[in-house]
């Protein structure tokens, strides 16, 4: 059963005691963080820290060995696909950016919107007006309206993730997951993804993984620092940069 | 299907290739039974067959090509649909034998009364009726499809071990077709056919017919992967070729669109097959050796993967070859430089020739675009400014 009686936490995304290890390897180790609904988090850490695979597993790639992972305080989703998990409305920007290179941009955008996605669905999709106008205020919000019949392997490295971004947009989803979306981008191109995650922020809640402090520190939210698998740190970027711990394992690697 | 689904499907390859393949169907048949025997434009009856079993290869090639080039399945059993689509007909025409045969018999096929069949098995009931037979030619591949892909797609089983399991799906078959107690008629198989829907199928109206029926199902084949590929359905499938996890996470539940275009696929090849049986007039076993299945996916990368006229152009191409190196003295190296062909393809022509093409041909395009603008911009003078920057 995948749905739990009653709600336990008004959190929207509520991790507790969560483990995984890799063939001993413990990359989470007694995991716990909660995203309030409308919130943003930022997400540091160290290389190796856990932050990814703390992604993958809300997102269904990766099971957990133990713990809780709730989504709404209702779903528990260990017991979940990543097609379920998608459905009920987890988007994810993955660190390396993944689009579908050999398609359009355009093309790009109309397979992430959040419409029939089943086979007969697809087979006789007939483009609506409202898509149409969906896909044009993604393409304008993403700066790629000249762009949009272009393949999208042939954008830049920033570009693609600003695609990316744009179909997390397309797929409209409750909880966005965005990781790493700066790598590769120069300081304007950051600035203006910050102002656009700000801007995402207003109707949906975020969590950001990011190795930029600048950008962290543009987004002025709540900061938690993942460690070897487990929460170092938490408050304001101001709280967590002077911690000590947070300073000795940023230093002492 | 509206006419829109259809129509949006076809561009200018399409359409060519639909009327070249429909042409070929219409004159090859006419000139063969109307222009007198010898004359220098009359296509002899064994060319008809021939070319009737090229269209038949070229449908189990865009079978292969819309789940390998558009969705990146890469099954090397795909003769094992062909043959069983081959073995259903070749069942419909083993009955219509009846009481022909050397012993006989007017219900069991002569491999059975040698055999000391005591009656015919249940599987081969409903054969004498060729709307059964006909039925089953889709419905036996489509199903072993469907559960065999059930059960590949859903553990996720990909790339080069999924390859390994259709492989094995084949040989397995092989094996089983070998048996006399199968009740396929071992490594004989099924022959000596006598008529199809009461037609001899030697007479040359027969032959020509079947040609004519093959490019039919040769176009109505393609005008289905065409509608397919070029749905949004198409687009999932080529993003679950280039990031199968990327379109899970989108929310598409992958395993039902490769269930989806496997089965389909497995289909066609069913109908290919049965057209190749009463034009060669034999099925056996061999039909299913893991060499044919392999074969048939050099075609496709010979003629461009992921192009579908390019998959047609190829098994006819390859065959073509084949037929002539198998007829001369260079027979016994013919898998040698099957390998071969297949080796310069890929380190040449990674696209296939199709791919290539249309490579250059965009290539072209562009280049003829940007010469254009630039003269252009050049009689306006807009050119001027720039170079006194
Ligand atoms: N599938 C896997 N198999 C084995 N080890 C893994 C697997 N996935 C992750 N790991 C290991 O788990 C640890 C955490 O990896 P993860 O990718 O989550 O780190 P990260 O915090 O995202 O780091 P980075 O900042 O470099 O992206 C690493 O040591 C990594 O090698
Ligand atoms: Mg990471």
């Amino acid at each position: 059963m995948s749905v739990m009686e009653g709600r336990t936490t008004s959190a929207l995304l509520y991790l507790d005691g969560v483990h995984v290890s890799f063939d001993g390897f413990h990359a989470i180790n007694n995991l716990s963080l909660t995203l309030e609904p409308g919130e943003m988090r930022a997400i540091i850490g160290p290389n190796g820290a856990g932050k990814t695979t703390m992604m993958d597993i809300i997102t269904g790639k990766t099971k957990p060995d133990e713990g809780t992972v709730l989504f709404d305080g209702m779903t528990d989703l260990t017991r979940l696909d990543e097609t379920r998990i998608a459905e009920l409305g987890i988007g994810r920007k993955f660190q390396k950016p993944t689009v579908f290179e050999s398609q359009t941009i355009e093309d790009n955008l109309l397979l992430a919107l959040n419409v029939d996605h089943s086979v007969k669905g697809t087979l006789f999709w007939r483009g609506s007006r409202d898509e149409a106008e969906r896909i044009d205020r993604v393409l304008e919000t993403i700066r790629l309206t000249d762009a949009r019949y272009r393949l999208a392997g042939s954008l830049s490295h920033g570009q693609k993730q600003w695609l990316e971004i744009g179909m997390l947009l397309a797929q409209d989803p409750k909880l966005l997951l965005v990781d790493e979306p700066v790598a590769g981008m120069t300081d304007v191109e950051t600035h203006q993804t910050a102002e656009l995650l700000k801007e995402i922020n207003k109707e949906k809640t975020v969590m950001v993984v990011e190795h930029d402090m600048t950008f962290v520190r543009e987004l002025g939210v709540k900061v938690t620092c993942l460690h070897e698998g487990t929460v170092l740190a938490e408050g304001t970027i101001d709280q967590v940069s002077s911690n000590e711990r947070v300073i000795e394992v940023y230093l002492g690697r | 299907m509206t006419p829109h689904f259809l129509t949006r499907s076809l561009d200018r390859s399409a359409s060519i290739f639909i009327l070249v393949v429909a042409g070929l169907g219409v004159l090859i048949p006419l000139s063969n039974l109307l222009l007198p025997a010898g004359s220098m434009f009359q296509v002899p009856t064994y060319l008809v067959a021939l070319f009737g079993k090229y269209a038949c290869y070229a449908i189990l090639a865009l079978s292969i090509d819309l789940i390998w080039g558009y969705c990146g399945i890469l099954s090397l059993g795909h003769g094992a649909f062909f043959a069983l689509g081959g073995y259903a007909m070749g069942m419909y025409l083993m009955r219509q034998i009846g009481s022909r045969g050397v012993y006989g018999n007017p219900v069991l096929p002569d491999f059975m009364v040698f055999l000391n069949y005591p009656s015919l098995p249940w599987y081969w009931y409903g054969f004498d009726m060729f709307w059964f037979a006909a039925l089953m030619v889709l419905v036996v591949p489509g199903l072993l499809a469907f559960c065999f892909g059930w059960l590949a797609f859903r553990s996720r089983v990909t790339g080069v071990y999924l390859s390994i399991i259709t492989q094995a799906m084949t040989y397995a078959l092989l094996l089983a077709f070998f048996r006399n107690d199968f009740g396929f008629g071992g490594n004989n198989g099924l022959t000596d056919f006598k008529d199809i829907l009461g037609f001899n199928v030697q007479a040359d109206g027969t032959r020509a017919a079947l040609f004519l029926l093959s490019c039919l199902a040769l176009i109505i084949t393609f005008l289905i992967c065409r509608a397919v590929v070029t749905s949004k359905l198409g687009k999932v499938l080529i993003a679950i070729r280039d990031a199968e996890s990327r379109t899970r996470f989108l929310g598409y539940r992958v395993e039902s669109y490769k269930l989806f275009v496997f089965t389909l696929s497995a289909c066609m090849a069913g109908v290919a097959g049965a057209l190749y049986v009463p034009q060669v007039g034999i099925i056996n076993p061999g039909e299913f050796a893991p060499g044919n299945s392999i074969e048939a996916v050099i075609w496709v990368a010979v003629g461009g993967r992921g192009t579908l006229v390019g998959a047609a152009l190829g098994a006819v191409v390859v065959n073509y070859a084949k037929t002539v190196f198998t007829s001369g003295p260079l027979a016994p190296y013919w898998l040698f430089m099957l390998g071969a062909l297949f080796i310069l393809v890929t380190l040449l022509l990674p696209k296939g020739i199709i791919g290539t093409f249309n490579a250059w041909w965009e290539g072209r395009k562009a280049r003829q675009v940007a010469a254009n603008a630039e003269s252009a911009a050049r009689e306006d003078g807009i050119g001027e400014p720039r170079a006194a920057e």
